[in-house]
């Protein structure tokens, strides 16, 4: 008693009986027989089976690791003899010895950038209505639903809706500006999904606790539930972007050029992408032009290495700084 | 079964009339009937499942974030009906604070997990004044007091809960509900907890939800015993325990059920 409590209310247990442990030989009790006999344990072929499994998943991963080792051998023996500052430089050309990717390499550039920054805040947005605005009703489901089909929906398909509507309804032309409306549709879903995994993890205690703060809605987004989302939602998006810088096809249907000797410079120009200029150069009957391929797709994996490094990298530093 | 409720002769801070909560088709809270003094503490115990902690989050609307439930009757706070027209849950939780059974701390700083409520709710005295008092009174500023910077994940399960207290009484709240805010804790953690309770009830008025009879009996000077949704009785701490009018009264705290 520390409060000086009169400590009447204290045995306030008492008389309650312990309890017994059942007696002896009432019948009820009956006693565990033990017999060896009833088991075979076959501890050798378990192990042995634990061991094949083990054996099988190692395998299993190295198939895939050789097999990028041998794409990553191939593309850079093909290729790092055309890697020069020139090509990274230069401008498409007839003559291989003279083509450079300079207009393929900041056309993805700008189309990604365009991409990341239309789809971000709406596949953002999506994720936090459905999460935390939502009430759980048959337009959140229908939504939810969509957007999963969404997610599987081939990437031509993106690109007619890209023509019909940003390219000749929305008349934008063949313009990088309808190319990254294009690609942010098609990584919404990816984003929303990610995006909401991420707000999912974040524990409903955090947000009660800010509620019984007199936090409206909104500031509990703000100060809690996004900065513990953020990992998450960063790594989601730039995965999804890691996707939109390598898709040619729906680009093409939307009107990508295969020669652009010029660097774009505003939204609305003509432009083309690495993987449309590696598929142009690809697709022609001269050695020297798949050399030239290899040399762009050693760029575009690097490009790609480097997002996924950002992503390692911001999901680290924020969820340091969360533990904090 | 009217002679063994409790009418307090005091101020009155909270007050439920024939409330009821309902989850869907389940009724966890059954017309209750219940009038809580100001500046005391009040107990409600009962067996997991008998509404406690339900009636409990209806004095600050924390059911409203609970999808499907609804809520019957009326919840008072000094005479305002909580559910009434034009009350906003938001400034019913700054005035009515509440402290969880798990220690629920923001993965920030110290100083932040003080300074959100403060900062939100427009704040404009001294910050650091502001967090040197809240964990003074929630008596932890002498444990933390030179690592204010540092991650509140970091303290101990019972600083980590006594530090949700002085988070709500940064907002200077005037009634602090406490849904079992000792159950996860280990002993010695919860005296403390305890005899901050027993501080507290200087300024506030204090309901601890408690499945612990003796914490109820320690702390409390009032004890609410609920069961299946109803009040049975509610009445003086002491008296409660010591002589109970009601049967099912006297069964739960002989250990008989529950």
């Amino acid at each position: 008693m520390t409060n000086g409590r009169s400590p009447s209310a204290a045995p306030i247990l008492q008389g309650v009986p312990p309890l017994q442990p059942a007696p002896e030989g009432d019948g009820r009790h009956q006693a565990v027989q033990r017999d060896a006999s009833r088991f075979d344990s076959r501890l050798g072929p378990r192990a042995r089976m634990g061991t094949v499994f083990h054996l099988v998943c190692l395998l299993a991963t190295l198939v895939g690791i050789v097999a990028l080792g041998a794409l990553l051998y191939d593309v850079i023996a093909t290729g790092s003899g055309r890697l020069t500052w020139a090509f990274l430089n230069g401008f498409p050309s007839r003559f291989a010895a003279r083509a450079g990717m300079k207009p393929a390499l900041i056309g993805s550039l700008w189309t990604l950038g365009l991409t990341a920054v239309i789809a971000f805040p709406l596949g953002v947005g999506t994720a936090i209505w459905l999460e935390e605005y939502a009430p759980a009703s048959r337009l959140r489901t229908i939504v939810e639903a969509n957007i999963a089909n969404l997610a599987g929906v081939p990437s031509i398909v993106y690109g007619m809706l890209g023509l019909a509507v940003f390219v000749r309804y929305f008349a934008m032309g063949r313009s990088i500006l309808a190319g990254a409306l294009t690609l942010a549709l098609l990584i919404l879903p990816v984003i929303i999904i990610a995006s909401q995994e991420a707000i999912k993890a974040v524990p409903n205690s955090i947000r009660l606790g800010a509620y019984a703060l007199g936090s409206t809605r909104w500031e509990a987004v703000r100060h809690h539930v996004l900065p513990l989302a953020l990992p998450g939602i960063l790594t989601g998006t730039i995965l999804a972007l890691s996707r939109a810088i390598g898709e040619a096809a729906p680009l093409i249907v939307v009107g990508a050029l295969a020669f652009v000797p010029f660097v774009p410079g505003s939204p609305m120009d003509p432009f083309t992408v690495v993987p449309i200029q590696v598929f142009n150069w690809v697709s022609r009957p001269q050695a020297e032009f798949r050399e030239l391929a290899a040399a762009a797709s050693i760029v575009l994996l690097v490009l790609l290495l480097s997002m996924n490094a950002v992503a390692i990298v911001l999901r680290n530093r924020f969820s340091r700084r969360n533990q904090q | 079964m009217t002679e063994s409720i409790f009418e307090p002769t005091t101020a009155v801070e909270l007050e439920a009339r024939d409330l009821s909560v309902l989850y869907g088709e389940t009724r966890a809270v059954k017309g209750v009937s219940i009038r809580i003094p100001d500046r005391q503490v009040v107990a409600f115990i009962g067996p997991s499942g008998c509404g406690k902690s339900t009636l409990l989050r209806c004095f600050n609307r924390m059911n409203d974030l609970v999808p499907g439930a609804r809520v019957e009757g009326e919840a008072l706070f000094q005479g305002t009906n909580l559910y009434g027209p034009g009350v906003d849950p938001v400034d019913i939780r700054r005035r009515i604070g509440m402290v969880f059974q798990k220690p629920n701390p923001f993965p920030k700083s110290i100083h932040d997990n003080i300074a959100f409520g403060a900062r939100i709710n427009g704040y404009r005295g001294n910050m650091d004044e502001l967090v040197e008092r809240s964990l003074r009174q929630a008596a932890l500023w002498d444990e933390v007091k030179d690592r204010l910077n540092e991650s509140a994940l970091a303290l101990s399960g019972g600083q980590q809960q006594r530090l949700c207290i002085a988070r709500a009484l940064a907002v200077e709240p005037e009634v602090l509900l406490m849904d079992e805010p000792a159950s996860a804790l280990d002993p010695i953690a919860t005296q403390k907890i305890e005899e901050l309770i027993y501080q507290l009830k200087q300024d506030y008025t204090v309901v601890i939800v408690t499945h612990n009879m003796q914490q109820a009996a320690r702390v409390s000077d009032y004890t609410a015993f609920l069961y299946m949704g109803e009040l049975v009785e509610y009445g003086a701490t002491d008296r409660l325990f010591t002589n109970p009018r009601e049967e099912r009264t006297e069964a739960y705290i002989t250990g008989r059920f529950g």
